[in-house]
């Protein structure tokens, strides 16, 4: 079950309380909006499920993250292990200047490879997740730079699907795309939360409305409400939700 | 009403003040290249290439000038390149902003600043006399190693620095370890600058004649260096002996000399630049 349980997290960048007692569960297999305006925190604690914030030298945390029955605040907390478990998916498509194949293989190369499968074929399968490989397979020495950038975010996907995470966290993932590859890629989202667990920042209520199972709305670092997104948009029960849903600020 | 010049006019007066300044610094160069090919092509043959000294230096070729100096190249870059860029690697990626790294950086930055011929002098005294490594090429080469840090290290920062930030986090939240994403996620991206900066420091030193004056550099010593621990002709000392210890020296022979280490110097600057176009081409965002 890779649900990721919140307890009570507070997290500051210095003196700044940017998390203020966030508790919530994020469920297994579902797909899970926070939204909120800007500067709420919600990449903030986005970034605590795989502790990206680390790289911020003044971050502190307190509370507990619950994956997989084990704290991932505790300072014993393998790294490496979380990161591959809990993938990223970033605002801007980053692929490596590299050919396609390559950026697949990357994280591959990284881990060491502990299949029977070889990297041909992973990277065939993780094209075909994202629903890549037919336009793709003929091109696999192409450079990802050259691909279009709905193609170049597919294709981080692909990357991280190679390593198999179990839980995809995506950091508004379409705010660089045009209409029509957001819409492309939120089939695709749909199609992946058969086997991942996702969670989704994003600044465009539309989308949290058409692609997540549960939506947090977060203001000024406190988790303001939280609950199934049909609930929240059509019967939210705080005031700041509403008048955030509303359009009265954000 | 204020006069005042038409905008017009001023901004071609300031135009062609700009380019006459860029015209005047080029000068120089063009100048020194067009006064010694014109001087000293004639000297220049397969001979004078490739055969030793002969008659005093007055006659014959520069061949162990020319080797030695390529040895002193290849040797110190030999020592520099690792140090240098593991030791930024170091200062850029892994150091905390703290009092030592500051004190570490003010150190590199006085180093750049300090006197070749005050590294001469630390090379005799270190390499030559204290660690008892003689007069040789291995002296030479550890003394311009020494002086060329500074720029390998801070090509190396800046090759380093300009590695998109995106590359090192996507990197990470693959869950690659840090020294993994130096490995694989910057090392590659900064390549084409370290190259760059290496030759480029290459270049320079090949021309320094005061470094390599007390610990490897042979006044005249008409054949080639038997090991690294024999001194060697090098062609900037060369050229400052045959220019004011050798009266009665054939123009040509200096001009032609001085021809040697500029091509020398700036088929350096050619490799470094042709390196660093075909990595750029492979490694382009």
């Amino acid at each position: 079950m890779n649900d990721i349980i919140v307890e009570n997290l507070n997290l500051w960048y210095d003196k700044f309380h940017a998390l203020e007692n966030v508790s919530m569960k994020i469920n297994d297999k579902k797909i899970t909006a926070i939204i909120g305006p800007s500067g709420c925190g919600k990449s903030t604690l986005l970034r605590v499920f795989n502790r990206m914030n680390d790289l911020i030298e003044t971050v502190r945390m307190e509370g507990k993250i619950i994956i997989d029955d084990e704290n991932i605040l505790s300072p014993e907390t393998d790294l490496v292990a979380l990161r591959k478990k809990v993938g990223m998916v970033f605002q801007r498509p980053n692929p490596f200047p590299l050919s396609v194949y390559k950026n697949i293989t990357f994280g591959l190369e990284i881990h060491g490879i502990n299949s029977e499968d070889s990297f041909d074929n992973i990277v065939e399968n993780s094209l075909k997740s994202v629903l890549l490989w037919d336009d793709l397979k003929d091109k696999l020495k192409k450079s990802a730079l050259e691909l279009s950038l709905e193609q170049q975010q597919r294709l981080c996907i692909a990357r991280l699907v190679a390593v198999k995470p179990e839980i995809l966290l995506m950091d508004e993932p379409c705010s660089a795309l045009d209409p029509v590859s957001t819409a492309r890629i939120e089939e695709l989202m749909i199609e992946l939360k058969k086997n991942y667990s996702i969670v989704i920042v994003t600044h465009n209520m539309q989308q949290a409305a058409r692609v997540s199972d549960f939506t947090a709305f977060m203001y000024l670092g406190e988790l303001i409400e939280y609950n199934d997104t049909n609930n929240i948009f059509t019967r939210p029960e705080k005031k700041q939700t509403e008048d955030y849903l509303t359009g009265r600020y954000g | 009403m204020k006069k005042r010049f038409n905008p017009k006019t001023s901004q071609k007066i300031a135009f062609t003040i700009l380019l006459l300044s860029a015209l005047v610094t080029i000068i120089p160069v063009v100048v020194i290249i067009i006064v010694v090919i014109k001087n000293g092509i004639s000297a220049i043959s397969w001979e004078f290439l490739t055969s030793m000294p002969k008659n005093g230096m007055r006659a014959g070729g520069i061949f162990p000038a020319i080797v030695g100096t390529f040895y002193l190249t290849i040797g110190a870059t030999i020592f520099s390149l690792p140090l240098g860029v593991l030791a930024a690697i170091y200062l850029s990626e892994y150091a905390k902003e703290n009092r030592f790294t500051r004190i570490l950086n003010l150190g590199i930055v006085n180093l750049a600043g300090v006197p070749s011929i005050v590294y001469g002098l630390f090379g005799l005294s270190l390499f030559v006399i204290y660690m008892k490594l003689g007069v040789s090429i291995l002296s030479g080469c550890l003394t311009l190693a020494i002086m060329e840090l500074p720029s390998i290290i801070t090509a190396t920062k800046t090759a380093l620095n300009s590695v998109p930030k995106q590359f090192r986090e996507v990197s990470l939240s693959l869950g690659a370890t840090k020294w993994q994403t130096i490995r694989y996620a910057v090392l590659p991206y900064a390549l084409p600058g370290i190259i760059t900066g290496t030759v480029l420091s290459n270049a320079r030193k090949t021309g320094e004649t005061a470094p390599i004056l007390f610990t490897v550099a042979a006044f005249y010593l008409p054949r080639l260096p038997s090991s690294v621990f024999d001194q060697t002709m090098a062609l900037p000392y060369h050229l400052y002996v045959i220019s004011t210890q050798i009266p009665g020296i054939e123009k040509n022979i200096t001009y032609g000399t001085a021809l040697v280490l500029i091509i020398f110097t700036l088929s350096l600057n050619l490799v470094g630049i042709i390196i660093r176009t075909r990595l750029r081409k492979q490694k382009k965002w």
